[in-house]
């Protein structure tokens, strides 16, 4: 259940991010934010930062495979892992 | 909401503006005219630690933040330009080398790029390719499987400090022709096959020793590669142009300043007509423009620093912004310098028509003015 919640308010964290670069475009989880046309390498980097800044987390290298900040899901589902990553390296 | 610099901050400028009087401002004028700038002073620049100056203390840098870092930045460009930019080239591959460095990359080059034991050297325009970053048609094949070295193969161009550099972050591509993915590597001076070639004949910028480099088969481990294969352009060259443009818009403001002090004095001390040249509204009216807009680039500058020092995403924007205002604002006060001091600002006895040719090279380099007004308006800007 908190599982679920957090996905739903890191997609809606990420989708707020994303409406200030897709004005007048209603973006969904799954839609493809590349094949809309307007991501270059500027957005890109700033992905990263936003997700860094908002979501606490590291984007190493290994992360940064396009296919992670694609769609908003994709985003969420790498913030979902890096964070449980973390959690379960966290001592007791 | 308080807009000023902390005591520490205060006093570093007041050490970069010591270290620049004192080292640098009086032998500019003899760099340019020499096309180069001493290994004397690159070995002072490293022992005050200005070379790599980002790096955390324990990798052996000075670890300035963001903003001290601008001041360093602005006080030396305010000195002289080619010096500047041996600090923006070198800081460039030491930030890309920290973000995006294999670990055995970064425990080699880091702590030497930290203490300024080695130059670095940024390796992307070519004769063919230069804002068009996807362009660039040097190659690099992986040989003998996914842990063999790399061969680069091509030719840069305009690598600033290229003929002294130890270090060079190279742009190539993965792959043949259209489809081909760019990434970067790191080139050691030393291997086999790289041939660097001085370059002369330069506009502004005369003394920072830029070089073509030529790249025959150059052989590098695998480990030298720099971020993903692909994200040559999306990341590494984004990151690392980001820093370098943090720099140069710093640089232009104190290129700035320093049209601004030659031009007060000079308008202050020439006498036309029976009166200084100050006392001339139209001259004043040049002197005011350049005052206002150099601390509007200031003020640009700073909050650039700051959002880059939170980390925040609008960090990128911000920082274009102050590239491309503060590199208007030097060209501009620069042309406006010469025209103040008239036919003296056509002679070599007055350093602003050096002032004037540096200029120019800030409205092109890490993205010139046009890419920076195609850019600008695409990009939100992070609200006060």
């Amino acid at each position: 259940m908190d599982q679920t919640k957090n996905q739903t308010q890191s997609q809606a964290k990420i989708k707020e991010f994303l409406s200030r670069f897709f004005k007048s475009h209603d973006l969904k989880p799954e839609e493809d934010i590349f094949a809309l046309g307007f991501v270059n390498s500027l957005l890109a980097m700033q992905l990263v930062a936003f997700v860094e800044k908002e979501f606490g987390i590291h984007v190493e290298d290994a992360d940064l495979d396009l296919d992670n900040f694609r769609s908003i899901q994709a985003i969420s589902s790498l913030v979902a892992r890096k964070t449980g990553t973390a959690a379960e390296a966290a001592p007791a | 909401m308080r807009l000023e610099l902390t005591a520490e901050q205060r006093a570093a400028r007041d050490e970069f503006r010591a270290f620049t009087a004192a080292e640098i401002a009086p032998h500019a004028d003899r760099w340019d005219r020499a096309a180069a700038v001493p290994r004397e002073l690159v070995g002072k620049l490293r022992e005050r630690g200005y070379l790599g100056s980002l790096l955390p203390a324990e990798l052996g840098g000075r670890g300035l933040d963001m903003i001290t870092y601008g001041l360093l930045t602005e006080e030396i460009g305010r000195g002289c330009s080619s010096v500047r930019s041996l600090l923006t080239v070198h800081d460039m591959v030491a930030h890309a080398v920290q973000r995006f460095g294999d670990p055995a990359a970064r425990e080699r080059f880091l702590p030497a790029l930290a203490r300024g034991a080695i130059l670095g050297a940024f390796a992307l325009s070519e004769p063919g390719a230069g804002s068009d970053a996807n362009s660039v048609e040097t190659t690099a094949v992986q040989e003998g499987g996914p842990e063999g070295d790399w061969v680069l193969t091509g030719r840069k161009k305009w690598t600033t400090f290229g003929q002294i550099a130890d270090l060079y972050l190279v742009f190539a591509k993965v792959g043949e022709g259209a489809g081909g993915q760019p990434t970067v590597f790191l080139l050691e001076r030393a291997t086999p096959g790289l041939t660097v070639t001085p370059l002369h004949g330069i506009t502004g910028t005369r003394a920072s020793l830029l070089a073509e480099l030529t790249l025959d088969g150059c052989r590098v481990p695998a480990t030298h590669r720099v971020g993903r294969i692909g994200s040559g352009v999306t990341h590494v060259a984004s990151y690392t142009l980001e820093q370098g443009r943090y720099s140069v818009a710093w640089g232009a403001v104190g290129l700035g300043q320093a049209c601004l002090d030659a031009s007060l004095a000079y308008a202050n001390e020439r006498h036309q007509f029976g009166v200084p040249l100050i006392r001339h509204q139209l001259v004043s009216a040049l002197l005011a423009d350049m005052i206002v807009n150099v601390r509007a680039a200031r003020l640009l500058c700073l909050r650039a620093g700051w959002l880059r020092a939170s980390r925040d995403p609008g960090a990128g924007a911000e920082t274009m912004a102050a590239k491309y205002f503060a590199a208007v604002t030097a060209a501009k006060a620069a042309n406006d310098a010469v025209q103040i001091h008239g036919a003296n600002g056509c002679s070599e006895e007055y350093p602003v028509g050096r002032y004037l040719r540096d200029a120019k090279v800030l409205e092109i380099i890490e993205g010139s003015t046009q890419i920076q007004q195609i850019s600008i308006p695409r990009f939100p800007f992070t609200e006060l």
